[in-house]
């Protein structure tokens, strides 16, 4: 049974968006993959579940690879 | 400076083999005196066993590469009667300190309640252990050991293994009943038998080094990420006995280990780290890359392999050593009792089911460490930095942060010599683990439950406050293999008492609950509600006789 949600939770997608992208605001690169990564890891453990986590690493590594350039 | 230690040599005698020209026999042969090797030829020879165990050198391991003793290992030693050294010797610690960068970001006590003989751990470098080991070894007649003996020939058959010995006098064959293979990593047993190793291969290396000197530093596990003084790598410090620590530094994949290893180069590296001005001689250099990987079986006909020679670990974690000498511990007691005629040969079998699980869990575990430690990828590097970065504020991050998940006991689950519970039970306790210590008030005073232990199984039975006695007619119809260990709140009338309720709490006993405890220590049943009926089958079981009989 499916435990990542994928419907349309967001009231504000722009917002969203907007939030995400101020988040990197005037930071460098390296500094810009940190931010990334202890976002990621600061929002799998509010989510708190490592099945949900695999499921939805697992679907985000399907649609990586989908879009490798001899897939 | 010079060493402290004075490596003993062990003087070769030419054997009767060699005397009177002929094939030698015996029950067992252990390979290799290694401190696997030595605890299960101490561990068969204390159950009455004739062993021969032969080892290539004459003396015991030259370089220290384990130092770290778990206290499993060291309430293992204590049963084979080494344990005292290890006491008086070693480095105890329990806590360890992990910092990244400048920073430290978490510290850890491994035991956290008091009640137990033995630490966490204790440092102590392995020719030390292995001294105290053929100490012990020494005073068992029916233990012959043979030094500057090497294997050099092995014949499996139906119903022996012929090994051929090579001495400084000549070489010899012995007819071994059956073998077990403690010659180490690279295993001339296994070579021979043409077993493959399964499992990865870390392309990092790591320079460890030994070296002397007065420190102020605490005995405790010390780790760097990414430290000022070794950058974008790891270290590892630990305190040993005679003032020697033990500095693990990490190096590039690229490093070349002939350069990396002369003295002339590790000198600045650990000048950066302790300063400039620090006073320490070198004692020991040797780079590595490490292994995780073992054998698919353990048991080949009657040649059993144990330690190194089955399965090898990265040392972060300290699970080498000390998973080796479980193995030690688990088969002595089985192939004893085989051998005694108190069980059937299916016992041996459990050797495998019971510890290619443990040796998974150790393989898992020291695999995962040093991952954390040596990132694949420039994204696994941001992930693995960034738990360290928020180690520093928040607890979930902390518990991610992975320097070695130190050697614990495995707990035997989905044994087939594990009997299920007879009623509810709470705790660590469970069929399959290892007994946890405790303190007993004894007749005479003062011990420590482990020592209650005979060699043998044990029943242990709880009594309530009134301290009553065990059911009526229990005692006289024990099976002959089994010891009774009756326990009550207060010591008296033949019971070991339990003054600070650590026993009751650590084991969930309630008036009139039973555990029958292997040879092992390690738990095979328990029962809220004892019969003998309960007890044979569980006994049966635990002998190997598949258990369905109860
Ligand atoms: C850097 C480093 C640090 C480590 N730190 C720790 C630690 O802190 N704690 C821990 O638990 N483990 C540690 N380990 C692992 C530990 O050293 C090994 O797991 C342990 O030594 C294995 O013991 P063993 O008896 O199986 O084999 P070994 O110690 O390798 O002994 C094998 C013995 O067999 C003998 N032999 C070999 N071939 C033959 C032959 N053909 N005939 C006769 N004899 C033979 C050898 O002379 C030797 O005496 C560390 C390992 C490394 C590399």
């Amino acid at each position: 049974m499916s435990a990542l949600v994928t419907d349309d939770q967001i009231a504000a997608p722009d917002d969203l968006y907007q939030a995400l992208v101020d988040a990197h605001e005037g930071l460098a690169d390296a500094e810009s993959r940190q931010m990334n990564a202890r976002l990621i890891l600061l929002l799998a453990n509010h989510v708190g579940d490592l099945a949900v986590l695999q499921e939805a690493a697992a679907m985000v590594r399907a649609s990586v690879l989908r879009d490798r350039p001899d897939a | 400076m010079a060493q402290v230690y004075e490596h003993p040599i062990f003087p070769f005698t030419a054997p009767p083999e060699l005397l009177e020209g002929r094939v030698g026999a015996a029950p067992v042969c252990v390979v290799g005196a290694g401190p696997v090797g030595l605890a299960i030829a101490i561990d068969l020879a204390a159950r009455g066993v004739q062993v021969v165990l032969v080892d290539d050198d004459e003396t015991v391991s030259h370089g220290s590469r384990l130092i770290c003793i778990s206290k499993r290992t060291l309430e293992i030693f204590d049963r084979l009667g080494a344990g005292a050294g290890f006491a008086e010797k070693g480095v105890v610690w329990n806590k360890g300190r992990l910092f990244f960068g400048e920073d430290e970001v978490y510290s850890f006590d491994l035991l956290k309640e008091d009640g137990h003989q033995w630490p966490a751990f204790v440092n102590i470098q392995q020719y030390y252990a292995e001294d105290f080991l053929v100490r012990a070894a020494e005073r068992l007649p029916n233990l012959n050991i043979r030094w500057k003996s090497a294997v050099v020939g092995v014949e499996p058959s139906s119903d022996h293994v012929r090994l051929t010995v090579e001495t400084p006098e000549g070489r010899y064959d012995l007819d071994a009943d059956y073998v077990v293979a403690c010659d180490g990593a690279s295993s001339f047993v296994r070579r021979t038998l043409g077993l493959e190793f399964e499992g990865r291969a870390f392309q990092d290396r790591f320079l460890i080094t030994d070296v002397t000197m007065q420190a102020e530093f605490p005995s405790e596990r010390w780790f760097w990420f990414e430290p000022p003084f070794h950058e974008g790598q790891s270290a590892l410090l630990h305190k040993q006995p005679d003032s020697v620590w033990r500095i693990d530094l990490q190096l590039d994949q690229s490093a070349d280990p002939e350069v990396e290893g002369r003295e002339e180069n590790v000198r600045p590296r650990i000048e950066r780290m302790l300063g400039a001005d620090a006073a320490f001689e070198i004692d020991w250099i040797s780079l590595y890359t490490f292994r995780c990987r073992r054998l698919q079986r353990f048991t080949e006909g009657r040649i059993f392999f144990a330690g190194d020679s089955a399965h090898q670990v990265s040392p972060f974690g300290a699970r080498g050593g000390n998973g080796g000498v479980q193995d030690a511990d688990n088969l002595a007691w089985k192939l004893a009792a085989v051998l005694n005629g108190d069980a059937p040969d299916a016992l041996l079998a459990s050797y495998d089911a019971e510890r290619i699980p443990a040796s998974d869990e150790n393989i898992l575990n020291s695999s995962r460490s040093t991952d954390f430690m040596t990132p694949k990828s420039q994204a696994v590097r941001d992930i693995r930095d960034a738990v360290l970065a928020l180690a520093r504020d928040h607890g979930f991050a902390r518990r991610m942060v992975n320097s070695g998940r130190l050697s614990v006991p495995a707990v035997l689950d989905g044994s087939p010599l594990n009997t299920p519970d007879v009623g509810a039970f709470n705790g660590p306790m469970r069929p399959g683990a290892a007994a946890l210590d405790a303190p007993v008030v004894t007749a005479d005073g003062t011990g420590w439950l482990l020592h209650q232990f005979s060699g043998d199984f044990t029943v242990l039975i709880y009594l309530g406050e009134a301290n009553d006695g065990p059911p009526d007619g229990w005692l006289s119809t024990l099976p002959a293999m089994v010891n009774t260990l009756v326990i009550a709140p207060i010591s008296g009338a033949g019971a070991l008492g339990d003054a600070e309720g650590q026993l009751r709490e650590r084991y969930d006993l309630k008036p009139g609950t039973v555990y029958l405890i292997r040879p092992d220590q390690h738990v095979a049943a328990r029962t809220r509600v004892f019969s003998n009926v309960w007890l044979e089958g569980a006994l049966a079981r635990a002998l190997g006789n598949g258990g369905e009989t109860a």
